[in-house]
């Protein structure tokens, strides 16, 4: 939101409050009617025959074998793997970043000197790993997390060199003549200046993660979701293929959701944040 | 005397990461890691070759027309959502989560519904790209300044030049935010859709020689995809500049007041 539109929204509560209660039940029900047409739509196009049943199942097809498979444990167990990856690909990136991203931020002579590699790294596509990835580790979960990884680290660390450099430098020195040390300068000056900016590159290392998380087990075949869809997608299980993409899909939303309530959690105190919870 | 610093500073890393790699080849026969002086003879041996014509080009002339169309589509598609409200609450959480899919697992979808051709490859990039693109626009959209909005209304400013003169520039900064995250997704689908299903372009050579463990083949072909990805950011960042210049001129005089 510009910051005019804010200055407009907060200038007058009262009128814009109560329309915005009314209105808001009718955008949500716009909303469900968008998500409904969709899906009448999908059920149309295979059901009138605009394309073959046999690759475009109806959603209802698509929807029933999603519940089915929510009864299953061989599903939840591969929605675990991808989890699993997820996550553990997601907190190793992180942590390298913020450790790297804090020891080269904190020096202008190493941000120097390194920003001509990172900035080359940093485009490589983290999928000319796959092979890299197959000989070194095969179809385990470590190819996955080696791209993962590599994937998110630049994020991470992108936005903590933004975070670290964006430090107010009276507060920093401020702080020096209070006689803080080098460790508590960075705990409580340097640390919540960058937290925004490190929430921020969190939040895209995650949908990254998600991403490839999902590449690694469809290309490579480490076990997980993405290998599952490959499969079914060769064994002509394609209500299942849908039903799995679906899941993938649903699971990219639950990411994002938690995702900004963690930012959200993690930034209340930030001007940023304390602002939309008033307006 | 201060460009040679800078310039000792942009290559001094890149040179020791280099020497650290030649001496740790030195007289070992590692046969995961090829020594430099191998990996710069197989580079040319393998690229520099009617391969070149056969697999790279064509990769990236699909990467080029997959990404053009997907910006294409998600600004025309943007600007026409983000301007119309009720088309907006209407379709907004449906395009969040297509968002949210994982743009890969389009792959085996869209084998099975057009095959194994080009045009799989070119609507797999563009089904991927085209998200970021759209939401950012519409997002940009919606953010138009009302005071200009309502100036431009009472200049009696409407229709196409609404868009080109008021809604497109105060997007733009948005749309480039979105088009960036969309050429990365874009090579890498180039890769996965070469990859999972193809018989030519650069995923496939790739994992080809993999296959064939021919491994300083494979570190060649890594170095390509790098490169490529590098200089796509450069293109990018140098169109960024001229398209944003009035915006980054604008930042600068906010932040100096």
């Amino acid at each position: 939101m510009s910051p005019a539109a804010q200055l407009s929204a907060g200038s007058a509560p009262a009128a814009g409050r109560s329309r915005q209660v009314r209105k808001a039940p009718a955008k949500q029900l716009l909303g469900v009617a968008g998500i409904l047409g969709f899906l009448a739509t999908w059920e149309l196009i295979p059901r009138l025959g605009l394309v073959d049943e046999r690759y475009l199942p109806p959603a209802s097809e698509v929807i029933a074998a999603l519940v089915r498979d929510f009864g299953l444990t061989a599903f939840w167990a591969s929605v675990g793997e991808t989890m699993k990856a997820w996550f553990l690909g997601l907190v190793i990136a992180v942590a390298l970043a913020v450790l790297l991203g804090f020891i080269i931020g904190s020096s202008s002579f190493l941000r120097k000197a390194t920003n001509s590699t990172i900035e080359f790294l940093r485009p490589i596509p983290s999928v000319a790993l796959i092979p890299l990835a197959v000989l070194l580790f095969g179809v385990k979960i470590e190819s996955s997390l080696l791209l993962i990884v590599y994937a998110s680290f630049w994020q991470v660390l992108i936005q903590v060199l933004y975070g670290v450099a964006d430090v107010d430098m009276v507060a920093n020195n401020t702080a020096r003549t209070y006689g803080l040390g080098t460790l508590a300068r960075i705990r409580y000056v340097v640390f919540p200046t960058a937290l925004p900016y490190l929430m921020t590159g969190v939040r895209l290392a995650g949908t990254v993660a998600l991403v490839l998380a999902i590449t690694a087990e469809l290309v490579i075949g480490s076990p997980g979701l993405g290998r599952e869809i490959a499969l079914a997608q060769s064994g002509g299980a394609i209500s299942g293929m849908y039903a799995l993409v679906l899941a993938t899909g649903l699971i990219g939303v639950l990411i994002n959701m938690l995702m900004r309530f963690i930012e959200k959690k993690a930034l209340s105190w930030h001007s940023s944040v304390r602002s939309e919870v008033i307006v | 005397m201060k460009t040679l610093k800078t310039f000792g500073y942009v290559l001094a890393l890149p040179v020791l990461l280099v020497l650290a790699w030649w001496v740790s080849t030195l007289g070992t026969v590692n046969f995961f890691v090829p020594t430099p002086a191998m990996l710069v003879r197989k580079f040319g041996e393998v690229w520099f070759s009617e391969r070149f014509f056969s697999d790279v080009l064509p990769s990236i002339g699909r990467l080029l027309v997959g990404v053009v169309a997907a910006i294409l589509i998600g600004v025309v598609g943007g600007v026409l959502i983000g301007s119309v409200k009720w088309l907006r609450a209407l379709l907004e959480p449906t395009l969040e989560f297509f968002r949210a899919i994982p743009p890969p697992v389009l792959v085996p979808v869209l084998m099975l519904l057009l095959g194994i051709t080009d045009t799989m490859k070119v609507v797999v990039i563009i089904s991927g790209c085209v998200w970021p693109v759209l939401l950012n626009t519409i997002e940009g959209v919606r953010a138009v300044d009302p005071v200009l909005s309502d100036s431009s209304h009472t200049y009696g400013i409407d229709g196409w030049a609404r868009v080109r003169y008021l809604v497109l520039p105060s997007a733009s900064p948005q749309i480039m935010a979105g088009v960036r995250q969309s050429l990365s997704l874009g090579l890498i689908l180039m890769v996965i859709s070469e990859m999972f299903a193809s018989s030519s372009g650069l995923g496939f050579t790739i994992v080809q020689f993999q296959r064939s463990f021919a491994i300083p083949e494979m570190w060649s072909g890594i170095v390509v995809l790098g490169l490529l990805g590098v200089a796509m950011s450069f293109i990018f960042q140098w169109a960024e500049r001229n398209i944003l210049r009035w915006y980054h001129g604008q930042k600068e005089v906010e932040n100096a007041a």
